[in-house]
């Protein structure tokens, strides 16, 4: 995933259809109070430099769905781990819920179901339908989709082909109305977010941690 | 049937007696278990919301008492073999206490750990899919050991006291009969028990030192700030032994008055357990020194922040507090040969005690508040759930202490009894092994006197 800040307008499109793609419980005040709000993806605010340079920063950030990921080592039962594709993923009805993953993660991208997840309404009948709704108790994160990335395969299948960029993309970046997410297999090396290694733009959160994140920010300085 | 000695009667009476006292106590610790229960239940029927935590503050008190408690164990199993291997002579009314010590606490740790589990029902993943790349597992797989040695280890200088209270009790003379496994005596039981009590000496010193080195390393493997440290292994160590140590003495104070056992546990006993008391707080503030000074010197931002947040910010009355309790007060206490008193060894241990739980807190949570990526500032306040499962650990110890002690003598009668028998004139005779023989000067020693320390 490239994630272009030069771009980003900082509307939180990308949260609110991480929210409803992903089955996350809508935050409501109590939650905020308490910290306790859920949302895989998210959009921080990052001030720099010094009075009276200062400068607001808004930052998305997902998953990085790191290459090396410290939070997949340190489950005590594989309930999160790097899959074939790649993508850390997690096995919500493995999980025991020790949250050593959570503390292991340095950019904070995980979160824990303090309490069974609620729905304001009618709200709670309109759930995707291909997410599970995940139980009190266990840790969960953004999965990029994942199960995008099946229905993809599978029609992908059906039509007796092999999966093409842009066959699979998550909510995030179908919703971004600045098209500042950009999506794409780092496999691939004609893929768009392969085009983007050599952007002099480029720069990975907290590389020096050599977690090797998935995803890639684009800034002019 | 033999009359009973002094020593016999001393020791076999508090546990076939029942005074009144007895029974309050027991039912103070009753209520507040009651109490943690129905906050336990609480939190299984509507889950971990009813803890303070909070993103990013995942773990809290329950890791906090999880760290202490493991560290107390370190009072038994760890301290008693060492003077076990030392031959000390006066480590033999205490060794029991301690051992119990380790193997109760142990479960209190465990305990704990469930407590701050999110799916509890789910624990026993850890054997259906462990994987052993992760700390946790490297922990549930150390403690265990732990526990398995040094309940073997508490159990087998248990077995000529059962076999005595088998003889001399009438009440519960089944149980005891099954625990004596048929000792008699004989010197040839009495050696094997000798050889196998030495080894598991030996054997359960490392392991005890595994075990916190593997607690401290659920935090050190991280990259987390101020938990990312190669000391935090003999760090955590230094902090069990310490703790353990404290524990023990208060533990002593409290049997002896309750248990009238004056003429065992006596002033020299405390006297010794303070020096290295003291001994441990020095090597506490060296540890904690050259930490919180590495740190500052590297002035890494990320870990600035932490360590900021515990001199100066919202922990900083902890961190003071901690200082004070571990440092400040009890060293001076145990500096002078007059603080060795009984009264003033319990007040530092005590205040050791409290100490080394903020430490623990101070480790845990503050990294926590402060993760890497800028954040709106975690805060973490307990509620009561958290309070009362603390208080019901606590009391879960106790009660345990107070049953282990009701059914078994707290001293070990046979290490008494050898000591006066058999301790006296060996150490008479090891301590002139370490002295120039009189005689012929360049006389060589037969070997035999040069080995008979190790028997
Ligand atoms: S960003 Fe965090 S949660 Fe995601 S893979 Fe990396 S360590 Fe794991």
């Amino acid at each position: 995933m490239v994630i272009d800040l030069d771009k980003c307008t900082g509307c939180q499109a990308c949260m609110v259809a991480c929210w409803t793609e992903n089955n996350q419980p809508l935050p409501d005040p109590t939650m905020h109070r308490e910290g306790r709000v859920i949302e895989w993806m998210k959009v921080l605010p990052v001030q720099e430099g010094e009075y009276p340079a200062v400068r607001q920063r808004l930052l998305p950030i997902p998953c990085q769905h790191c290459e090396d990921p410290p939070c997949t080592a340190v489950c005590p039962v594989f309930a999160t781990y790097k899959n074939p594709e790649g993508l850390v993923a997690q096995i919500y009805p493995r999980c025991i819920g020790c949250r050593y993953c959570v503390n292991a993660c340095p950019y904070t991208c995980k979160f824990f179901n303090w309490s069974a997840p609620q729905w304001p309404g009618q709200m709670a009948a309109m759930h995707n339908p291909d997410v599970s709704v995940r139980p009190r108790g266990v840790t969960e994160k953004c999965s990029f989709c994942h199960h995008r990335l099946q229905q993809a395969k599978e029609r992908a299948a059906r039509e007796g082909r092999p999966l093409r960029e842009g066959d699979y993309v998550p909510a995030c970046m179908q919703a971004c109305p600045a098209q500042a997410i950009r999506f794409g297999d780092l496999e691939d090396p004609k893929s768009a977010v392969s085009a983007e290694r050599h952007n002099p733009r480029r720069f990975l959160l907290q590389e020096e941690l050599g977690t090797k994140p998935k995803v890639t920010y684009l800034s002019e300085a | 049937m033999s009359q009973p000695s002094r020593l016999e009667s001393d020791l076999i009476t508090p546990i076939t007696r029942f005074s009144p006292g007895f029974f309050a106590v027991i039912g103070c610790l009753l209520v507040v278990i009651a109490v943690a229960a129905y906050a336990w239940l609480h939190q299984l029927v509507f889950g971990l919301g009813m803890t303070g935590l909070n993103r990013p503050v995942f773990w809290g008190i329950y890791i906090t008492n999880f760290v202490f408690f493991i560290g107390i164990s370190h009072a038994g199993t760890l301290i008693s073999a060492i003077l076990r291997l030392c031959r000390a002579e006066w480590r033999r009314p205490i060794t029991r206490m301690a051992e119990a010590i380790t193997v109760l606490v142990l479960f209190i740790g465990a305990g704990n750990i469930l407590m701050d589990l999110g799916r509890p029902d789910r624990a026993l993943n850890v054997l259906l899919h462990p994987n052993f790349r992760s700390p946790l597992l490297w922990d549930v797989t150390s403690i265990t050991t732990y526990l398995t040695a040094s309940t073997l280890y508490l159990y087998l200088p248990l077995i000529p006291d059962l076999a005595l209270l088998r003889d001399r009790v009438p009440k519960r003379r089944w149980f005891y009969r099954l625990l004596a496994l048929g000792w008699t005596g004989t010197p040839r039981q009495q050696h094997w028990l000798e050889v196998a009590i030495s080894i598991m000496a030996v054997l359960v010193i490392p392991i005890a030192i595994t075990v916190h080195t593997v607690v401290s390393w659920v935090f050190a493997m991280t990259v987390q700030p101020m938990w990312h440290s190669t000391i935090f292994g003999p760090y955590f160590v230094v902090g069990a032994i310490f703790s353990g140590i404290a524990a023990l003495i208060i533990a002593m104070a409290v049997i002896r008055k309750a248990y009238r056992l004056e003429a065992y546990l006596k002033p020299i006993h405390f006297n010794n357990l303070a020096v290295l008391l003291l001994v441990m707080a020095c090597c506490w503030f060296y540890f904690t020194f050259a930490e919180y000074l590495t740190t500052f010197y590297g002035n890494e931002p990320d870990e600035m922040q932490v360590f900021w947040s515990k001199i100066t910010g919202p922990y900083a009355p902890y961190f003071w507090t901690m200082v004070a309790c571990c440092f400040v007060v009890p060293v001076p206490i145990l500096a002078l040969r007059k603080g060795r008193s009984i009264p003033g060894t319990v007040i530092a241990s005590v205040l050791v005690l409290i100490g080394m739980w903020l430490e623990r807190f101070l480790i845990v949570v503050p990294s926590l508040i402060n993760p890497r990526l800028p954040y709106r500032g975690g805060i973490y306040h307990p509620t009561w759930v958290e309070g009362a499962i603390t208080a019901g650990a606590f009391a879960m110890f106790l009660l345990f202490y107070c049953i282990f002690a009701k059914l078994f003598p707290v001293i070990a009668i046979w290490e008494i009894r050898e000591g006066q028998e058999r301790g006296i004139p060996e150490t008479v005779e090891r301590l002139k092994t370490y002295l120039p023989t009189e005689g012929p000067a360049g006389a060589a020693q037969p070997a035999t006197e040069r080995w008979g320390v190790w028997r």
